[in-house]
């Protein structure tokens, strides 16, 4: 071999190889990565601190939200949707892309990158995108002045790895399914959707009929969002919930990531 | 063959009731350019992915280097350059961007891939569009940064899998002038192809696939001399009388071919063949007089014509 090729230091590198190809792509999206990531939480902060969040105040105080404004009270909340819908973007399409549209994937599997660095690479890349947007969305948090700087920086790693324990379901997904256009429509409209509204996200859980409760149990944004409000406000949860919080989200995010590499696996060496 | 490159044994890949490959042997040599020669289906890319290093074997033996690609994938993609039948660029990144990360996938120096990236884009004619995105690129232009891109580790073996489909007669020009010169370089080539001019331009040695088996092997002089005659007269009577004429034609030939819209009779002397023909009063309106090619031996082992 001329070129020297270090086999056993790709083995070691190789996500971080892959990772750093992402980050580059995205970097060609900076500005609208930007926008998207600066724009929708402005647009919350506005609507719901300056509408709705008047709104409820005036018809029962914080009697309903533990005590808590409004708008801080969903906070957590947007924060850990804005990491959901981040690392969304940055595992389903580039994976779609990896293996369908351009086949990067199979690509980048002529070199001695395997499937399983492929996949972990595409997930730290999208790990990353999700941490600059609740960055960006947290320093707006403190600008509207509806967090205080201190230990409300917690809500930045807990959104983190709420929408890490989502992503890592959505990166097996889109390298699960072939046919990807009924697979957006059902996503967008049938799991995005309802788990942003049903989740706690605008009013505490246990508000919710008892049969709709479930949606929330098994959202990863119901639980991120009570981990981000307890370590934020004090919000009053039980340390057990806590620890239920945390283990649930941390199980689903080795589940997620266990299926995807074998599934990036298989479908390479076909 | 004394210690080959690549050897396979059996090879065999089923999906599911579907078998693409059907048990094929070969070997091929340090230095030698290799051909799978077929129809679209006939298995050459499904062989290409196994000799990738990166799909699994249904059953049989390979050995890439010495080592099986199923237990060594990593360490045996290591030393290949791949270039597959579609171009898998990233069409958001710039021409020289697509070499340097690819040259980061096999972890080499950021120095060692600058200086490299200067001499690919010179190989592959593209050092203006160094800063273009790929998107932008003619069909020639991406598969030449394809095949330099393929080549950014100084790999042992390249693997080319139809190289030129799509190509305008020019760019596949330029293309096998490049690949000719790697050739003479030692690098080892194996491509596939259904077009028998490049088999014979580019192949010291090929193996003839049909429906995932092997019909023959051999350099393409030898499987020319073997399965065809030295030239062929391709005769036109119009598509009605073509048949009419066929039992007679057949009387004056070693072998004929009948096809749609032309009769090939392969003979010793065309000239000669043709003039019986106009002697026994049959009058054909287009002949063609030219040497057996390797479309020639497909049409005999298979029945069929290559491109369909």
């Amino acid at each position: 071999m001329n070129a020297g090729i270090d086999v056993p230091t790709i083995q070691r590198f190789g996500a971080l190889y892959i990772a750093s190809a992402r980050l580059k792509t995205m970097s060609k999206w900076r500005t609208i990565i930007a926008a998207v990531d600066i724009g929708n939480p402005l647009f919350y902060l506005i609507a719901v601190g300056i509408g709705i969040g008047v709104l409820v105040e005036q018809g029962s105080g914080t009697s309903g939200t533990n005590g808590i404004k409004y708008i801080a009270f969903i906070a957590p909340a947007l924060l850990a949707n804005t990491a959901i819908t981040g690392i969304m973007d940055e595992t389903v399409f580039p994976t779609i892309e990896g293996f369908k549209w351009r086949k990067l994937f199979f690509a980048q599997n002529s070199t001695p990158i395997t499937g399983r660095q492929i996949a972990i690479g595409v997930y730290l890349a999208a790990l990353c995108r999700a941490l600059f947007a609740v960055i960006a969305y947290y320093i707006l948090l403190l600008a509207f002045d509806v967090v205080n700087f201190g230990i409300s920086i917690l809500l930045v790693p807990i959104a983190v790895l709420g929408g890490g324990a989502f992503g890592a379901l959505m990166l097996f997904a889109a390298a699960k399914i072939e046919k990807e256009d009924q697979f957006f429509n059902i996503l967008g409209r049938l799991v995005i959707m309802p788990m942003f509204l049903f989740s706690g996200t605008f009013f505490p859980l246990t508000s919710m009929p008892v049969y709709l409760q479930p949606i929330g149990w098994i959202s990863p944004l119901w639980h991120a969002t009570e981990l981000g409000r307890e370590s934020a406000f004090d919000y009053g949860i039980s340390t057990t919930m806590v620890v239920v919080h945390l283990v649930f989200l941390v199980t689903l995010l080795v589940i997620g990531l266990g299926l995807a590499t074998r599934q990036f696996e298989r479908r390479l060496s076909k | 063959m004394s210690n080959p490159l690549i050897s396979a044994r059996g090879l065999t890949k089923k999906f599911g009731d579907f078998t693409a490959v059907d048990g094929v042997d070969f070997d091929v040599a340090k230095g030698e350019s290799f051909g799978l020669l077929g129809p679209n289906g006939a298995g050459k890319s499904t062989i290409m992915r196994v000799l990738a290093a990166t799909s699994q074997r249904t059953s049989g033996t390979v050995e890439i280097l010495g080592k099986d690609p199923e237990l060594f994938g990593p360490l045996i993609r290591a030393h290949l350059g791949v270039v597959p039948q579609q171009d898998n660029l990233d069409g958001e990144l710039t021409v020289s961007e697509n070499l340097y990360i690819y040259g980061r996938y096999f972890g080499l120096s950021k120095k060692f891939i600058k200086n490299k990236i200067e001499e690919l884009l010179e190989f592959a004619q593209l050092e203006e569009k160094r800063d273009v995105k790929v998107e932008a690129l003619s069909g020639g232009m991406k598969r030449r940064l394809t095949i330099a891109r393929g080549l950014v580790s100084e790999p042992d073996i390249l693997l080319l899998d139809e190289p030129t489909t799509g190509l305008d007669p020019q760019a596949r020009h330029i293309l096998w002038d490049r690949l000719f010169r790697l050739k003479e370089q030692g690098v080892t080539l194996v491509l596939t192809t259904h077009f028998m001019d490049e088999a014979e331009q580019l192949c010291d040695r090929l193996v003839v696939l049909d429906k995932g088996s092997i019909m023959a092997e051999g350099s393409p002089a030898a499987l020319i001399k073997q399965y065809s005659s030295k030239e062929v007269l391709e005769v036109r009577f119009g598509s009605d009388r073509n048949k009419e004429v066929a039992p007679q034609l057949a009387t004056m030939c070693e072998r004929m071919e009948t096809l749609p819209d032309r009769i090939l009779m392969y003979t010793e002397d065309g000239e000669k063949l043709l003039e019986e023909i106009t002697h026994a009063g049959m009058h054909a309106t287009t002949s063609l007089v030219r040497r057996s090619s390797l479309e020639d031996v497909f049409l005999r082992l298979t029945g069929r014509t290559l491109i369909e």
